[in-house]
């Protein structure tokens, strides 16, 4: 699924920890257009739990999270 | 005051009552993550919590008298790090001893991944953060309304009891 996602914008977490990259996503998915996908890298252990409740909490829709190379991936569509 | 829209964000309140480094964190890392996910958020700054508003802040933190908390090094090969001191309280009651666990700590933050206090306030002004400095506490300890950043506002009890009857979620720290 993950082959055909063309992200609109990539932003790399790697190295930080709570609560950064929940805030540095909410800030990145302010700047693409709603409709568009972000994708977020990140090596926060927390990150996986974190990010799904971010997406729910914002209404924003979670299309995808898995590991590779030992990080966490996620795509993000902007919803609202 | 009428209830909520009940199509309102969700609301967080937060009163903060402790001013050391350790103590410090919890009410910006929740406040800056709420705010991050839409909620709205008030943080009451009272008594030791207080000077987190302070313009120039420098909180430290000790292990003395906080027996929990481990003195790990920032540095060395990592079966070095893992190790927790056992340190003497009457050790830890030196001079300079709070300062050198202060800076302990904040390098073993840096290093981790976790960002400065002050960058955490700030993240929390930029989002939005309703930051609520303790009127009585600055006429108590003292304080003038500039020695603490503009970005906060100044109220008491009735205040945040205010805002906080409308919350979802309330901590007291």
């Amino acid at each position: 699924m993950t082959e055909v996602l063309q992200p609109d914008r990539v932003l790399d977490c790697s190295g930080l920890l709570c609560p950064l990259p929940v805030i540095r996503t909410s800030k990145a998915i302010k700047e693409i257009g709603i409709g568009q996908v972000l994708k977020v890298i990140a090596t926060d252990p927390g990150a996986p739990a974190d990010m799904e409740a971010w997406a729910r909490q914002t209404g924003n829709e979670l299309i995808d999270a898995h590991e590779e190379d030992g990080k966490y991936v996620f795509f993000f569509r902007r919803v609202r | 005051m009428a209830r909520r829209d009940p199509d309102a964000p969700k609301r967080l309140a937060i009163i903060a009552s402790k001013g050391t480094l350790d103590f410090a964190y919890p009410p910006f890392i929740l406040g800056s993550t709420a705010a991050a996910m839409g909620w709205e958020v008030g943080i009451f700054f009272t008594f030791y919590g207080l000077p987190l508003l302070l313009r120039n802040y420098d909180p430290k933190v000790s292990p003395l008298g906080n027996p929990a908390m481990p003195l790990k090094m920032p540095f060395g090969p990592p079966g070095f790090r893992q190790i927790s001191w056992p340190i003497p309280a009457i050790v830890e009651a030196l001079p300079g001893f709070s300062l050198l666990a202060t800076s302990l700590m904040q390098e073993t933050f840096k290093q981790k991944g976790v960002p400065s206090l002050l960058e955490l306030r700030q993240m929390c002004i930029d989002a939005g953060v309703n930051l609520i400095a303790c009127q009585m506490t600055m006429d108590v300890f003292g304080f003038k309304k500039e020695d603490f950043i503009p970005e906060c506002t100044v109220g008491g009890a009735a205040t945040f009891l205010e805002f906080a009857s409308d919350a979802d979620v309330s901590l007291f720290i």
